[in-house]
Parts: C-alpha cells; sequence; structure tokens
C-alpha cells in the first residue's frame, strides 16, 4: 500500500469540526497536564499514560477516518464501531483514571473559575450520584444499546447526520461513565460509593441482556435492519451474513469486557484485603 | 426470551406511535437536507436540481442500466405509479434517475434506458467526485464488485426513492416493498403540498 492510500484511510469520511476540536482539545489538555504531573513529581505510570491514548486513539480511528464511512454502510462495522467506543475505547481511558492529569493540564483560570465551581456545584454532583447510581448506571448502560437498536430508531438516526453523531456521543460518553464506576481504584469518590463485590456482579448482569440481544439479531431469519439494504452497503455481501456478524459482535466481545471487568476488580479486592490485613487498625476498613 | 420479546414489542409499538400517520410510506421530513446537485444529464449537459426544481416533485433513485434486478423493477413499479396518478398531475412528477455506474453507462445508454420508461424519467450521471457528494448528502452509497471473466460486475447500491416536494425538501422514502397504492397516495399528497 501506498502513502497515499494510507492518507486517504485516515482521513475522515465527513469532517466534524467537533469530533476533530475535542481530539485536539483533549490530547493538549492531557500533554500539559502529563508534563505537570512530572513536574510535581506526581506518580502517573506508564501503563495509565498508554491506556489513555490507546483509548483516545481507538475512539478517534473509528469515528473521525475512513471507518465511519463503512459504520454507516456496514451493519456489522457499525457493531464494530459500537464496540470500540462503549466497550473498549471507553473502558481504556477509564481505565487510566486521567481525571487529575486532565485537570492539572488545564489553564489555571479555567481550572479555578470553571471546573472547580462546576464540580462544587450541587446540582452537577446530584447529577452526577444520580447517573452512577448502582441501578441507573447499568440500565443507562445496556439500555443504550437497546434504545439505539430499535429498528425504527436505528434508521433514524442513520438517516439523520445529527442524530447519528448524537448516537455515537452518548455511546462512549455513557461508556466511561459506566467503566469508570467500575474501574475507579478508589472505591468512594465523589460521593459515588460502590463495593468492589456489586461491581462484579453488575458487571455480570449486564453480560445476559447483552447476549441475549447479540444473539436474537445473529440468529434472526428475518432482516432487521432494512436501513442498509435501503442505503447500499459498502461492498457486495449478503444482507444475513451482515447481519450475523453484527449479532456476533453485540454478543461475544461485549461479553468478554465484562470478564476482563471482574478480573480486574477481582485484582483490586484482593489488593484491599491485603492491605486490610496488614493494617495494624482494623478501623481502616475500605470496603 | 418470551419477556425479552414482549419487551421488545412493546418498545416498537411505542416508536412506531411516534410516527406520522398520515403518510404511508416512510416519512422523512426533517431528517434530510434539500435537494441539491451538480451532474450531466442524459445530452451531456451541465445540470444543478435548479433545473429540475421547479415546482415539481422530485423522485430521485439511484442505480444503473445493466442493473439485473432492484432498478427496472423499482422503475417500473414508479411508471406504475405515475399511470395511475389522477389527470394532469404526472406533468407535476418527475422521476431523476442517477446512475452510479458512469464507467459503462454512456449517455446513450442511459437515455435509451429511461426513454424505455417514460418521458417523466430523467437519467442524470457524473464524475465519481459529483456522485459521491450527491450519495453521501442522502445518506447512501453504492459500490462496485469484482469483474467476471467478461468484465461485467455488480454494483450495490441503495433502493430506496427518495421523495422531494416542490420546494425541493426531501419528504419520502419509498422502499420497494411499499404497495403501489400506498406510493400513489403519498405522492399525491406530495403534489398536493
Amino acid at each position: 500500500m501506498q502513502a497515499v492510500d494510507w492518507l486517504y484511510l485516515l482521513l475522515p469520511y465527513q469532517f466534524s469540526p467537533v469530533i476533530a476540536g475535542t481530539a485536539v482539545v483533549v490530547l493538549t489538555v492531557y500533554f500539559r497536564g502529563a508534563r505537570a504531573a512530572a513536574e510535581r513529581q506526581l506518580q502517573v505510570g506508564f501503563g495509565r499514560h498508554l491506556a489513555f491514548f490507546a483509548g483516545v486513539a481507538l475512539c478517534y480511528l473509528v469515528l473521525h477516518t475512513r471507518f465511519d464511512y463503512y459504520a454507516q454502510y456496514m451493519f456489522f462495522m457499525h457493531r464494530l464501531q459500537h464496540l470500540v467506543l462503549h466497550h473498549i475505547g471507553a473502558f481504556l481511558i477509564a481505565l487510566s483514571a486521567p481525571w487529575s492529569v486532565l485537570a492539572l493540564g488545564l489553564p489555571v483560570g479555567i481550572r479555578e473559575r470553571l471546573l472547580r465551581p462546576l464540580v462544587r456545584n450541587r446540582l452537577v454532583r446530584g447529577l452526577y450520584r444520580a447517573l452512577q447510581h448502582p441501578a441507573v448506571a447499568p440500565t443507562l448502560f445496556v439500555g443504550l444499546i437497546f434504545f439505539w437498536l430499535i429498528p425504527e430508531v436505528h434508521f433514524d438516526a442513520m438517516l439523520n447526520l445529527k442524530l447519528y453523531h448524537l448516537m455515537n456521543a452518548s455511546m462512549l460518553i455513557d461508556g466511561i461513565l459506566f467503566w469508570w464506576l467500575m474501574l475507579n481504584p478508589s472505591v468512594q469518590h465523589a460521593s459515588v460509593r460502590i463495593g468492589y463485590g456489586l461491581r462484579i456482579l453488575i458487571m455480570v448482569l449486564i453480560t445476559v441482556p447483552q447476549v441475549v440481544l447479540g444473539a436474537y439479531i445473529a440468529l434472526s431469519r428475518q432482516e432487521l435492519f432494512e436501513i442498509y439494504a435501503i442505503c447500499g452497503r459498502a461492498w457486495p455481501i449478503s444482507p444475513e451474513v451482515d447481519q450475523q456478524l453484527g449479532g456476533i459482535l453485540t454478543w461475544i466481545p461485549a461479553a468478554m469486557m465484562s470478564v476482563l471487568g471482574v478480573l480486574l476488580v477481582l485484582r483490586m479486592l484482593l489488593r484491599a484485603e491485603q492491605t486490610r490485613s496488614e493494617a495494624p487498625n482494623p478501623s481502616a476498613d475500605i470496603a | 426470551m418470551k419477556a425479552f420479546v414482549l419487551a421488545w414489542a412493546l418498545v416498537l409499538l411505542m416508536a412506531g406511535c411516534s410516527d406520522q400517520t398520515d403518510w404511508q410510506t416512510r416519512y422523512i421530513g426533517g431528517l434530510m437536507p434539500e435537494l441539491q446537485f451538480t451532474l450531466t444529464d442524459e445530452n451531456g449537459k451541465t445540470v444543478t436540481e435548479a433545473q429540475y426544481a421547479n415546482n415539481t416533485v422530485n423522485l430521485l433513485f439511484f442505480g444503473y442500466t445493466s442493473c439485473p434486478d432492484v432498478c427496472p423493477v423499482t422503475l417500473a413499479q414508479m411508471r406504475q405509479v405515475l399511470d395511475r396518478l389522477p389527470e394532469g398531475m404526472v406533468g407535476k412528477v418527475r422521476v431523476l434517475f442517477v446512475s452510479v455506474d458512469p464507467q459503462r453507462d454512456d449517455l446513450e445508454s442511459l437515455r435509451r434506458y429511461t426513454d424505455f420508461f417514460g418521458d417523466r424519467f430523467v437519467g442524470l450521471t457524473g464524475s465519481r467526485e459529483q456522485l459521491d457528494t450527491l450519495t453521501s448528502r442522502y445518506r447512501t452509497t453504492y459500490g462496485y464488485g469484482e469483474p467476471d471473466a467478461k468484465g461485467n460486475y455488480v454494483v450495490t447500491h441503495g433502493s430506496a426513492v427518495y421523495g422531494f416536494d416542490a420546494a425541493g425538501r426531501a419528504q419520502l422514502l419509498i422502499r420497494n416493498d411499499d404497495s403501489p397504492d400506498a406510493i400513489v397516495a403519498d405522492i399525491v399528497q406530495l403534489v398536493q403540498g
């Protein structure tokens, strides 16, 4: 492949100033924050930096390159796009716990006059607490997958560019919120308290509706999403194969991300147990 | 599983309720941009939507003349629908057939193809760039399969007909399983504004 071909693949299918702008701002702020953290000798491991960049890069690739073209005209590519936004990319970003680095990277004026009051705002805190409620967060996580796959809703989202962007943004934002709730290394954060055991339960429970939905799509004899036939597919592929692949992508890798999450939380749980048994004071209970 | 299917059906029902009820094909008002294009007509002249938008309902369809099934069936159905319109209404409706296979569809074959269906059918095509602009504007695409030994290849393209009102606003998405009755009723409504 020649350089020109690669460039073509990396250029956005439809240029979006919002996506391009967000990527530039987020990366700039993160770079500044990482430098400031190093100057203050705050420990941010290489692994966390790597997770953050991998997460952001993956999300950018599926949203703002030629990939987006295929995601608009192939059902299974669309499912792959959402798998990256809602599960893999969001998972990596949450795993990197980038908030302190990002806050450090903001210009002082913005941090003091915008971020601080915002974080302290009662309304914002209340909304955050509601979204991160142990019953609301998983419902929202699974609910969004179902919602955008209602054939009628899916139809409109694939026809209207604004709805399409709204759909993708909602998947990414909700994904980060959910995985942050699951993977947050501290059990108590911003007044949201959720123990390791409950997290494991939630991650196991959310696999059930995802498996059912994925299997339903993959095994359905009916063409569920006619929009791809109406709009034309990116290359000749039978509608059945497209739908089966899409169903499998909704079914298996999505459930595997839960398994990965459970393993990570189990490790946190073991470490917490260790510190507890080593601690001389039993009142330092963190679970 | 039963509960899931029930829940799904309920959601579908709710989504269905919010639909426009006075249209029988798919109403897409507000979802898509106004009619706009730069293409080449059957006489090799560069044309824009301005030539066709004057107080006429336009039905936009993408295809290619060597298309074995979808295109002839859809165009024949449109022909039938036009024949069934009330008196004097046919002159206010036009079918724009855009070939997405400019390599094989020269002006001559495009003219012969659309003439076969009637004088309300206009053949258009353009460069790959012009076609890409138009197809991505209407959130549709096309692609080419591998050529066989004789050089014949399949072209994938959207199967829907886009209905624009006399002001050039996208209003309808007509699918190939919509009944002729439904299409006739909706086109009459489109012409009457």
